[in-house]
């Protein structure tokens, strides 16, 4: 069973605990995703998984072995880990070729020459780099580099598979390529894999399970659908989408919550437990008509931006401001009146003090 | 969370849960073990001596039963301090090589301050002429030892003080040089500055070169004048590299040996560095330690102030001389006058002291420098009585040939064993950075820079004369010679394992780690390699310094270990000026042509070409 387990996980230096009391499991095969703004300590937990960071409690299990117990008082080295880990700079050997870098780990392992021949030829046919067996990394262009760096971990055949942001030092458009190539190595290599990125496009867009931590908690964890559309608490609200989500506050008048400017229908559980709530609606969930109707909400157009298939409109209502995200490409006089809806479907109530999602509640 | 199953918790310390842990977290980590054994080691060659001539300055030795009959060996006195300090032999002992000691530094500090800063100006911020061969020219007094001008200034101006044969310009005019341009503190400081001005060139021309013009032509946006640029600007950017310049210079003068012993000793005119080898000499070892002590204070004392005046206390930067262009200011009508001057000023600190030792090598009767007196016998001669005490040539010469053996093999160990030890220190330095091991390993490998060369020599003399433990006594071997030579030379070579190492990024040992490499291969196979351009330059100034090392060795070596500047001194003391000319010239030789080989081998290797990130 080729399953990560890391339980009771605890990692601080000196007196700032970055990762507090963490239990997260990988499925076997399956690609996990920790997601979360920078020193939230998803690098952290990575780096205790390869055996770079030593926790300071806690257990963890790589398939049937514990490679890490504080009460048992077991350290496996990482050498000794049996990982494939792909670093944010690629980490490719510079004063050895490509195929040298790649036959490094093959050589210690002991295999025979024809063993490793045909290891290299295959791994270099898979990332589409025939050829290029003798040429250095600096005589390669960053997005060879990193199929070099894939290369390597194709050869070495490990069964769990760590990233570390492999992206983040790519061009946008090379990035979008190179995560169909990451996600054929997951496939191929049929391997545990664990993925950290501060991108949210990349771990919606790869993942099977997606964990969302800050400041060393798991905020949420879920399938990437899950955690768009339900997440469990303020943090993960905010932090996921692009354009952020549309977030009012106000207080339970009648069964609507009234937020000044606007006024948003509840659900008639949460009409009854009254107070001060947070509703929150994606833009693009807001419905859009630029006709009045009854019931609807007037806005006035603010900052038109628009991308091409889509036009991200900020307007006001009042003095409040909310986003909305059409498709089309849109340009409109500043001022222009739209009329918009909350549709009962598409909102999210949190409690303003626990931060947690109310969905609970609706029973 | 709160079952009782929780795979939390710590074991307690005594268990062996707990004791296997830290055997475990002990084993994974490297560095720590390179660190604990480099810490073991240095500790051992650097504090057990210091405190050990420590404690022999404050036990009664045999020695001095000589002056108090009924002292018992061994046991704690304090007279050796009251000799130095207190007693009316004090001022011969203590008080007068202070002084000239200290008039000595100075003067030096500040004439090679002066003139290497100027140099360091016209070359990276002006348009003189030549740069190219200036450049390579300037630092060649750093391939001479220090003394090679002191000698040739003796082949100039020698008069009839010291007996034997009289100089070059007596010879010409018949004119008897006075004593205070012959010998003594004027010479001693104009020959010493003419030296180190090389080290204060590299290092403020270094400097320089890293101070983007740009930020001060942003003064110049400001409304800033050309001097008030220079004040507000360049100067203080500047300030930590002249501050570890002069501590430098000033540290190196206060141990240094072979000029005031040349220039010094025949006007009777005592340093530190010459007392402290006169005292050894007359057996009074607990004088020199005392000695020695005060120059360690006084470095220590130097350090101080000049961090305290800077406020930058880890500013002493590294010798690296890596220059690049930077925008120069065109001189005008002064760019030849500008040029003229250099080239002059390299004839005299380079040209003209290797030519004249030339000369003087190629006479066959001492202070006849006409041509008709020209001789090759200094070089090729089989021996003969009527000659110079009959010591052959220096190519049938045993001697000689026995110490230029020694001499290399000196110089490879040293560089070989620094270069080795400068890697762990780094690689323990730079994977540990922030653990207390790290910042005391850093420490100590730093610690040998403030003990001033002959102060270091005395130390060794009372460490390793008898042995210590397994070690056995080392004095009169070749193993100390190697030994002193690479923990003088350890400040440097580990500071540049340290920028080595941090060059080479943690990821390329880490993914090797994580594919299963061990310990020795990633080191064999990714960390020497990549660090490599930067520990041959290490290695290569090992080579050079210990080749041309006096004051740190004078009191180590004997016939049995003898080096070629030891002979070198030997023949200037017995007055055979032709030997001691044509060994300097040989040793200089070899010097430059190792070098010269080095850097070809190491360029067309392709090292230095490789982008470590």
């Amino acid at each position: 069973m080729k399953q990560i387990n890391l339980s009771g996980i605890v990692k601080s230096y000196g007196k700032e605990v970055v990762v507090k009391n963490l239990d997260l499991t990988v499925k076997p095969g399956e690609f996990l995703t920790i997601l979360g703004p920078s020193g939230c300590g998803k690098t952290t937990t990575l780096r205790m998984i390869a055996g770079l960071e030593e926790p300071d409690e806690g257990l963890i299990e790589l398939g049937e072995r514990t490679v890490f117990s504080r009460k048992e008082g077991i350290i496996l080295p990482p050498e000794m880990r049996g990982l494939g880990l792909i670093f944010q700079s690629y980490a490719l050997w510079p004063h050895m070729t490509v195929a040298k870098n790649i036959t490094l780990a093959l050589k210690e392992q002991r295999l025979s020459k024809a063993d490793i021949a045909a290891r290299l030829a295959n791994a270099l046919k898979l990332v589409q780099l025939e050829g290029y067996a003798k040429r250095y990394p600096s005589e390669l262009s960053g997005g060879q580099q990193q199929r070099v760096a894939v290369a390597r971990l194709i050869a070495l055949r490990p069964s769990f598979l760590l990233m570390d942001e492999p992206l983040s030092n790519l061009d946008a458009k090379l990035r979008t390529e190179m995560r169909a190539s990451l996600k054929r190595l997951h496939r191929d290599l049929e391997a545990t894999t664990v993925y950290v990125t501060h991108d949210q496009i990349e771990a919606l867009t790869l993942s099977d399970r997606i964990i969302i931590m800050n400041e060393g908690r798991i905020m949420q964890e879920g399938t990437p659908f899950e955690i768009y559309h339900h997440p469990a608490n303020l943090f993960v609200a905010e932090f996921i989408g692009d354009p952020g989500i549309n977030l009012f506050t106000g207080t339970v008048q009648g069964d609507v919550l009234d937020c000044g400017d606007v006024s948003i229908p509840l659900p008639e559980a949460l009409a009854k437990r009254g107070g001060k709530l947070v509703a929150a609606i994606r833009p693009e969930k807001l419905l859009v008509l630029n006709t009045a109707k009854s019931g609807w909400q007037e806005v006035k157009t603010e900052i038109l931006q628009p991308t091409g298939a889509d036009t991200i409109l900020q307007v006001k209502a009042g003095e409040t401001s909310m986003t909305l995200l059409q498709s089309g490409f849109i340009t409109l006089p500043e001022g222009t009146s739209l009329w918009v809806s909350f549709d009962p479907e598409s909102l999210s109530f949190f409690d303003p003090d626990s931060q947690e999602n109310l969905r609970g509640e609706l029973g | 969370m709160s079952d009782t199953a929780a795979p939390r918790g710590k074991p307690p310390f005594f268990s062996r849960q707990n004791m296997a842990y830290q055997v475990y977290r002990f084993k994974n980590k490297p560095e720590i073990i390179i660190g604990v054994l480099c810490l073991g080691f240095l500790s051992f060659v650097v504090l057990v001596p210091l405190l050990q001539i420590v404690k022999d300055a404050f036990t009664f030795q045999s020695y001095d039963l000589a002056y108090q009959r009924d002292g018992e060996v061994g046991a704690f006195t304090l007279l050796h301090f009251d000799r130095v300090f207190n007693q009316p032999i004090s001022k011969a002992l203590f008080v007068k090589p202070l002084i000239n000691s200290l008039k000595m530094g100075f003067a030096v500090t500040l004439i090679a301050i002066f003139v290497g800063s100027s140099l360091a100006w016209l070359m990276v911020r002006t348009n003189v002429h030549f740069k190219g061969v200036f450049g390579a020219m300037l630092v060649f007094p750093y391939m001479m030892p220090s003394w090679v001008m002191a000698l040739a200034w003796l082949s100039l101006f020698k008069n009839d003080r010291i007996g034997g044969s009289e100089g070059l310009l007596t010879y010409l005019t018949g004119v008897q040089v006075p004593d205070w341009v012959a010998y003594g503190y004027v010479p001693i400081v104009f020959t010493l500055a003419m030296h180190y001005y090389a080290y204060t060139y590299l290092l403020i021309s270094g400097a320089l070169a890293t101070v983007d013009s740009e930020l001060e032509e942003a003064g110049a946006t400001c409304g800033l004048g050309k001097w008030k640029r220079i004040r507000v600007i360049t100067m203080p950017l500047l300030m930590p590299a002249l501050g570890s310049a002069v501590v430098l210079t000033f540290i190196r003068i206060l141990g240094t040996f072979g000029t005031p012993a040349l220039l010094g000793l025949p006007v009777r005119f005592f340093t530190f560095s010459t007392q402290i080898y006169a005292s050894i000499n007359a057996r009074n070892q607990g004088d020199a330690y005392v000695l020695a002590l005060v120059l360690i204070v006084l470095a220590i004392s130097f350090i101080w102030i000049n961090s305290r005046i800077i406020g930058v206390r880890k500013s002493y930067v590294t010798m690296t001389g890596k220059g690049f262009r930077k925008r120069e200011s065109d001189l005008g009508k002064w760019r030849w006058p500008a040029t003229i001057l250099v080239i002059l000023f390299l004839c005299m600190t380079v040209i003209m002291p290797l030519l004249l030792l030339l000369w003087e090598s190629l006479t066959l009767i001492p202070g006849n420098y006409s041509l008709s007196n020209l001789t090759t016998y200094f070089w090729v001669g089989q021996g003969n009585v009527q000659l110079a005490y009959g010591e052959p040539g220096v190519i049938h010469n045993k001697g000689i040939l026995g110490a230029l053996g020694n001499s290399v093999k000196l110089g490879f160990m040293a560089a070989l064993f620094n270069g080795a030890l400068g890697l762990l220190v780094g690689y323990a330095v730079v994977r540990g950075r922030g653990a207390k091991l790290a910042r005391w390993l850093e420490g100590i490998a730093f610690a040998p820079y403030i003990f001033p060369s002959i102060a270091l020599g005395a130390i060794y003399i009372g460490m390793f004369s008898t042995n210590i433990g397994p070690v056995p006594a080392l004095y009169g071997t070749f193993t100390i010679l190697v030994l002193i030579t690479v923990i003088k030379n350890l400040p440097f070579t580990s500071r540049t394992g340290i920028a080595a190492m941090l060059q080479i990024h943690q990821s390329l040992e880490e993914t090797a780690r994580v594919q299963g490499i061990g310990w020795f291969r990633r080191m064999f196979r990714i960390i020497i390699p990549l660090s490599m351009s930067g520990l041959v330059a290490g290695m290569l100034l090992t080579f050079i310094t210990a080749m041309r090392e006096l004051s740190l060795i004078i009191l180590l070596i004997s016939p049995g270990n003898m080096v070629l500047t030891g002979v070198i001194f030997g023949y200037q003391e017995q007055d055979m000026a032709q030997h001691s000319s044509a060994v300097t010239l040989m040793l200089v030789l070899i010097i430059i042509t190792i070098s010269v080989i080095v850097r070809l081998l190491s360029r067309s290797a392709g090292v230095g070409r490789l982008s470590a990130t």
